[in-house]
């Protein structure tokens, strides 16, 4: 699961080709125009490789912060088999940040690096992983729309120009469809269920519908950094129009379960054939990506903690080593 | 100050809050292996990522557990990516001199034709 990368427009440097070899420049964009990829160590333009590093490195801290909400009810799922799936899930969305870590490792970023980066606070990730999953519902909302919010946005990528992630996102969204079926599974059977699984699915989603609006970031069509990004094939979905596919495709599917979404704005316009909704608090999701959520700090401390814990099994077995990018 | 956590995993471990960072040294997460996989018998082993691993031991580990966790796999290669030696993509022209080998093509032989004209020169 993911959240879209969150690119702060006021710190672009909004010439992204300053500098760079103009016959060399033409060569690449040329190449990703004809639908090419572009492979780790061809000539890519410092702004290209930057900012595929921080979309890449985001994407790998949120799948695995964004194990820690879910695996919160592991020990108390309910049922034996409902408990192996999540362990599932929970493993796939580690194994998720291990293919994309490699993805980012071949642009030249190392491994300590990133980690370094996702503990001290530098690096983010998906804003949705600050808040908290407080009943068994909250991880069945989580598995069915944060992942097929997460499939909209790497469905999009996918189709990117870097090699190394298109490949770790075929996998991922493969994968992913386990997921979907999974949490959909979960809140299907809590809203035909007792009065009681009915309130505490639809409790679920009215914490959980604010930040899902959030998940895309805010809008980008205005970003100076856009036109450019998306000629590179580095974004290939503006954050708006990937709010309105999952809004079409998921909305109808709530609203069939009979639940409520708390937003009294929320339909779809039938002369634009896009949905209308309530702008989402963007002062609250900045303040909570910049580290004042309810949740960062123990995300971090957990994360820094495995680390530190596992240290000495690490250190244990380094013998001397010779370390390499990874090819692709 | 402990965190208090809705996952009583978290509970357990007693995490104290604190602003401390750590810092992973070089190399704290090892080196790589390249991971080629065959999806069944018969066909091609395919390479489809890479691990971080101590040695080969625990390489062959991660790659079973990241690469063929839903039975799509029968066997495994792992190999060290320091190892492997490639080419440049920037070098890719020395491929280009395949095209002119018409030699190796099926297609450039047209011995039909030769046999027809013998047969008509014959019949004259």
């Amino acid at each position: 699961m993911y959240g879209n990368a969150y690119i702060d427009p006021k710190k672009a440097n909004n010439s992204l080709v300053n500098g760079e070899d103009p016959i060399k420049l033409a060569e690449f964009e040329a190449r990703i125009a004809s639908g090419q990829k572009v492979e780790p160590k061809d000539w890519m333009p410092a702004m290209y490789r930057k900012q595929l590093v921080r979309m890449i490195e985001q994407h790998a801290h949120s799948e695995i912060i964004g194990s820690l909400p879910e695996g919160t009810w592991i020990t108390r799922a309910p049922g034996f088999r409902r408990k192996l799936a999540l362990m599932a899930k929970v493993q796939d969305e580690v194994g998720h940040a291990q293919l994309l870590y490699n993805a980012a490792e071949t642009l030249g970023k190392s491994r300590e690096d990133m980690i370094n980066d996702l503990i001290s606070g530098k690096s983010k990730y998906s804003n949705v992983f600050n808040y908290p999953a407080v009943t068994w519902a909250d991880s069945a909302v989580i598995a069915w729309l944060i992942d097929a919010g997460a499939i909209v946005n790497q469905l999009a990528n996918s189709r990117g120009s870097y090699g190394p992630y298109c490949r770790a996102l075929e996998r991922i969204c493969a994968e992913e469809s386990f997921h979907l079926k999974y949490g959909h599974d979960n809140v299907v059977f809590l809203a035909t269920g007792t009065p009681k699984q009915r309130e505490m699915v639809q409790e679920a989603l009215t914490r959980w519908w604010p930040p899902i609006m959030h998940f895309f970031g805010p809008s980008d069509k205005d970003s100076v950094h856009s036109e450019t990004l998306m000629k590179w094939k580095v974004k290939m979905a503006s954050n708006d129009d990937m709010r309105q596919q999952f809004l079409n495709m998921y909305v109808p599917k709530i609203w069939d379960l009979g639940l409520v979404l708390p937003d009294p704005n929320l339909v779809k316009n039938e002369e634009t054939g896009k949905w209308d909704y309530t702008e989402p608090d963007w002062e609250e999701f900045k303040r909570v990506i910049n580290g004042d959520g309810p949740c960062n700090a123990e995300r971090l401390a957990v994360r820094r903690t495995a680390e530190e814990n596992g240290r000495w099994v690490r250190k244990a077995l380094n013998k001397s080593q010779n370390y390499v990018t990874p090819l692709s | 100050m402990k965190i208090i956590s809705l996952d009583p995993r978290v509970n357990r471990s007693s995490i104290n809050k604190t602003e401390e960072t750590v810092i992973l040294e070089k190399l704290d997460q090892f080196q790589t292996y390249e991971v080629f996989a065959q999806t069944k018998r018969g066909t091609h082993h395919v390479h489809v990522g890479s691990v971080h691993a101590a040695n080969e031991n625990i390489a062959m580990l991660f790659a079973k557990e990241q690469y063929a966790r839903r039975g799509e796999c029968v066997n495994i290669w792992v190999v060290k990516t320091a190892d492997v030696s490639a080419t440049e993509y920037e070098d890719s022209d020395i491929f280009d001199t395949l095209d002119e080998k018409y030699h190796r093509n099926p297609e450039s032989y047209k011995v039909m034709d030769r046999i027809k004209a013998y047969k008509e020169k014959g019949n004259q």
